[in-house]
């Protein structure tokens, strides 16, 4: 069987700095795959490449064994391979409800549709309050996104990511910005996907990491590193000497 | 056709150095400035009171029409421009529309709308035969003029402080601010910079272009076409976009005065499409 | 509930002014079908700008060609006014749709200069080819036929009137439509972050063509809805000040709310014609001086500023109420 997500030579160049170099991954279906390296490694760009935001300088992107690196982002999203940002990119003019409405609708091919008025597609708005209250977002779901604090609205991030119901879902640094106690609960309502989601995600904090990822890939300066289970990277002297060095440091 | 193109030269040095500001406005402060003709249009008519109300000779009008706009956008940078930097383009486009009426009502209050009449001195009146062809001496002044003026700002932008500043900022605001380079101020003194070379092309343009008081609207579009097909930030693109402008006009109105402005309408749709992000664009 | 009822009736309050206008002010009828249609026309720049979210400075390209196209119509012998109006809006409508492939990619600062573009270019044609158009003169000799071969306009106004207000309320209810369905809440949401929506799976420059065609398309129904009435269809339909005033009222009136560009439309009209009665300069000079003010300190608009006094109303009574 093929890997869900597979790169081959992935690169880009911004000018002339090599932000990601020959990246090639394996990422099996139902994976729970961490993505580590210092600042500037080139992790979110790599999301970037694979979700279509970004154009590859040289390199293919395989979805489930099918050559997806031309395809615009919105048709990524269709297949099932869905994204959320480092820092929220959320819509703060619309309610929290009407976000998820909105990412439920275009999921579902409805949002074209213009006869009926938004209020009388019932189970798109209750499938949204549904999952609001598993991110206990249900009070706030009908005050304007802006209103809310930045790590409520973090939760409502990855909200809308999971209204898509991804196949494969790929989190830049989700627990970024929100105390750690709530951290914890932001990655196992992610642990507790079905077992056949793939989940890669980008974290810092080595305690999640440790606690979520079964493999894990260590990219550094655009290079990966090394790709191993917990153990191994933890084992890994270079690691600890560019990353986790770092990290004690920082 | 020799003489066409130079005429062309000439009206494109004037749109060169009257756009040159903007570009800054819009490189460096991602700023959409539609009340840029109107720094321009004031220029102009420093010069007309200058030479008319105190008999100032024409060429010591220019620096005055120089100073005076710098000071005027240098006042309104500090009071308006600024306070809009991270509004919305809407916002912008709102703010200079408005600033743009303004300018116009008040020139119309003042001087009229009429065409402001031009006396240029005597020894930049007539033509010069040169290889069978007539070169107006007052458009070979103002290529001149506007050759020696780019030679100092090409100077002034790739060998001083100042430039290496302007060059980052525009290259990458936030990495400059990170370099310690007070973004702020630079794009002061660039405003100012860039208004004053806007008065001083409405000053030298009234012969050329000509001067009533719905110059800023007149005009608008070619500027913003400068900067919108010469790309930002840079002497170099403004000024080979501001000449191939000026050329194609001229010869457009020319060769085809049926179409007339068409044909500079036509060229501007044609280049935006097939250079979105100008001619010399870096992509952000 | 009650809110929704309370609502409603604000609602079918609102629509009853025009109509009392029509039967109270019968010496301001001409003024009044130029607001109606105005106001139509700067609902169609609310669907781009409100919603969708597209900053535009040549919106009266499809103002004029619709005004053209039905005037032309009328001034070559067809002189029906709904298959006119449609005539209008089909041209405004497929010119809407070419143009917005090139609106719809790049950023702002390339969308204002492609549409600036566009509406240049066709006042220049326009006015380069005045053997079909009449040039600076303006096109005249529009005989208009009867409305369903019945109601024929007349110099009082009735008609033009009458007929401008019914094309507004029927535009008006299907924008309503269109707004709060899920293809308005798509435009929306491009409005308040393009890049996050392909992300959650959605075809934003397909959604945002569409709605560039159908804002052409009620612009272009504007702009005949004007041939039509006035009978006559000058330059200025296509100007860059029309273009400037359309968005200038636009944003008085409120963005983004449909009402807000008929309040706005009418506002504007109205102090247009008692200032640039006095003194079109002063009027110029007060306007551009209301634009800056209003950006520093008022952005929401006539409406934004009714909102937020009625929810400053609406927490102080709730207050009291505990
Ligand atoms: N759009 C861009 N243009 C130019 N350089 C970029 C761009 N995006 C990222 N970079 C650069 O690429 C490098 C990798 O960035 P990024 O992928 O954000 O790193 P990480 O997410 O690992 O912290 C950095 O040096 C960054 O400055
Ligand atoms: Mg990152």
């Amino acid at each position: 069987m093929s890997a869900a997500l597979r790169t081959a030579g992935l690169s880009k160049r911004f000018g002339g700095l090599s932000a990601v170099s020959d990246v090639s991954l394996e990422i099996p279906q139902g994976a729970r795959h961490a993505l580590i390296g210092p600042n500037g490694a080139g992790k979110t760009t790599l999301i970037n490449l694979l979700t279509g935001v970004l154009e590859p300088s040289a390199g293919d992107v395989f979805l489930g064994g099918e050559r997806i690196t031309a395809l615009p982002q919105h048709l990524r999203v269709k297949k099932g391979l869905t994204r959320t940002f480092q820092i929220n990119t959320l819509f703060p003019g619309l309610t929290v409800l009407e976000s998820v409405v909105l990412a439920i609708l275009e999921r579902k091919g409805l949002a074209a549709r213009w006869m009926r008025p938004v209020s009388s597609h019932r189970a798109e708005i209750g499938e949204a309050t549904e999952l609001l209250a598993t991110f206990k977002l249900d009070r706030d779901a009908q005050r304007r996104t802006a209103e809310l604090a930045y790590g409520r609205q973090r939760l409502v991030e990855i909200a809308l990511a999971l209204a898509t119901r991804p196949k494969i879902l790929l989190l830049d640094e989700p627990a970024a910005g929100i105390p750690s106690s709530e951290s914890v609960e932001v990655l196992g309502v992610i642990a507790a996907l079905p077992a056949d989601v793939t989940v890669l995600f980008i974290e810092h904090d080595m305690g999640l990491v440790f606690r979520f990822a079964e493999r894990i890939t260590v990219l550094v300066a655009g290079r990966v590193l090394m790709e191993g289970t917990p153990e191994e990277v933890a084992r890994n002297d270079e690691v600890k000497a560019v990353y986790l060095g770092r990290e004690a440091h920082g | 056709m020799l003489g066409v193109l130079f005429d062309g030269i000439a009206y494109g040095s004037l749109l060169f150095l009257v756009s040159l500001g903007l570009s800054v406005t819009m490189g460096l402060m991602n700023f959409v400035n539609l009340a840029h003709g109107a720094f321009a249009m004031a220029g102009g008519y420093v010069c007309v009171i200058a030479m008319t109300r105190f008999g100032v000779p024409f060429l010591a009008t220019l620096p005055i029409a120089f100073v005076v706009t710098a000071i005027v956008g240098a006042v309104l940078e500090r009071l308006l421009y600024r306070r809009l930097y991270g509004a919305s383009h809407l916002d912008q486009v709102l703010f200079s529309i408005g600033l743009t009426f303004m300018s116009i009502a008040a020139a119309t209050y003042f001087f009229g709308s009429s065409q402001q009449p031009m006396r240029l001195p005597e020894f930049l009146r007539g033509q010069v035969h040169l290889g069978g062809v007539d070169f107006g001496i007052y458009r070979l002044f103002l290529v001149a003029v506007v050759a020696a003026l780019t030679a100092v700002l090409g100077f002034l932008l790739a060998r001083t402080r100042f430039g290496a500043q302007v060059r980052a900022s525009v290259d990458n605001a936030q990495a400059a601010r990170g370099l310690g380079i007070d973004v702020d101020r630079v794009f002061s003194v660039a405003f100012a910079l860039g208004s004053g070379l806007a008065g001083l092309g409405g000053a030298l343009g009234i012969e050329v272009l000509g001067l009533d008081s719905s110059f800023p609207l007149k005009f608008m579009v070619y500027f913003l076409l400068v900067v919108a097909v010469g790309g930002a930030g840079t002497v170099k693109g403004p000024l080979v976009a501001a000449l191939l402008l000026g050329v194609l006009d001229v010869a457009g109105k020319y060769y085809v005065p049926q179409v007339g402005a068409f044909v500079i309408y036509a060229a501007m749709v044609i280049l935006l499409i097939a250079f979105p992000a100008g001619l010399f664009g870096r992509r952000r | 509930m009650s809110a929704l009822r309370g609502g409603r009736l604000i609602e079918v309050a609102f629509w009853l002014v025009p109509l009392a206008a029509f039967l109270l002010l019968p010496g301001y009828l001409m003024l009044g079908s130029q607001i109606l249609i105005v106001a139509l026309f700067a609902l169609s720049l609310d669907l781009i700008l409100g919603y969708a979210g597209i900053v535009s400075l040549g919106h009266a390209a499809f103002f004029g060609l619709g005004a053209y196209a039905a005037g032309l119509l009328a001034a070559k012998g067809w002189g029906e006014p709904l298959s006119g109006l449609l005539a209008g809006g089909v041209i405004a409508a497929l010119a809407g749709f070419v143009a917005s492939f090139l609106v719809v990619r790049g950023e702002d600062l390339a969308r204002l200069m492609v549409t600036l573009g566009i509406g240049l270019l066709l006042y220049e044609a326009a006015n380069r080819a005045a053997f079909l158009t009449g040039g600076v003169d303006g096109l005249s000799g529009v005989a208009m036929g009867k409305i369903f071969g019945v109601f024929a306009f007349d110099i009082g106004g009735k008609t033009a009137y009458l007929y401008s207000f019914a094309v507004l309320l029927l535009v008006f209810i299907f924008l309503k439509r269109l707004t709060s369905s899920p293809f308005g809440l798509s435009l929306r949401g491009i409005r308040e972050n393009p890049a996050r929506m392909p992300a959650i799976g959605s075809p934003v420059r397909a959604r945002l063509v569409t709605a560039y065609t159908i804002g052409a398309a009620i612009a272009g129904i504007a702009g005949a809805l004007l041939a039509q009435t006035t009978q006559f269809v000058g330059l200025d339909s296509l100007g860059f000040n029309r273009s400037a005033e359309l968005l200038i009222m636009l944003v008085l009136g409120g963005t983004g709310r449909l009402y807000g560009a008929i309040v706005g439309a009418a506002v504007f009209m109205i102090a247009q014609d008692y200032l640039s009665g006095v003194n079109p300069v002063y009027w110029q000079f007060w306007l551009g001086l209301l634009l800056v003010v209003f950006v520093f300190f008022a952005r929401g608009g006539i409406l934004g500023a009714v909102e937020a006094a009625a929810k400053r109303l609406g927490r102080s009574s709730q207050e009291r109420a505990r």
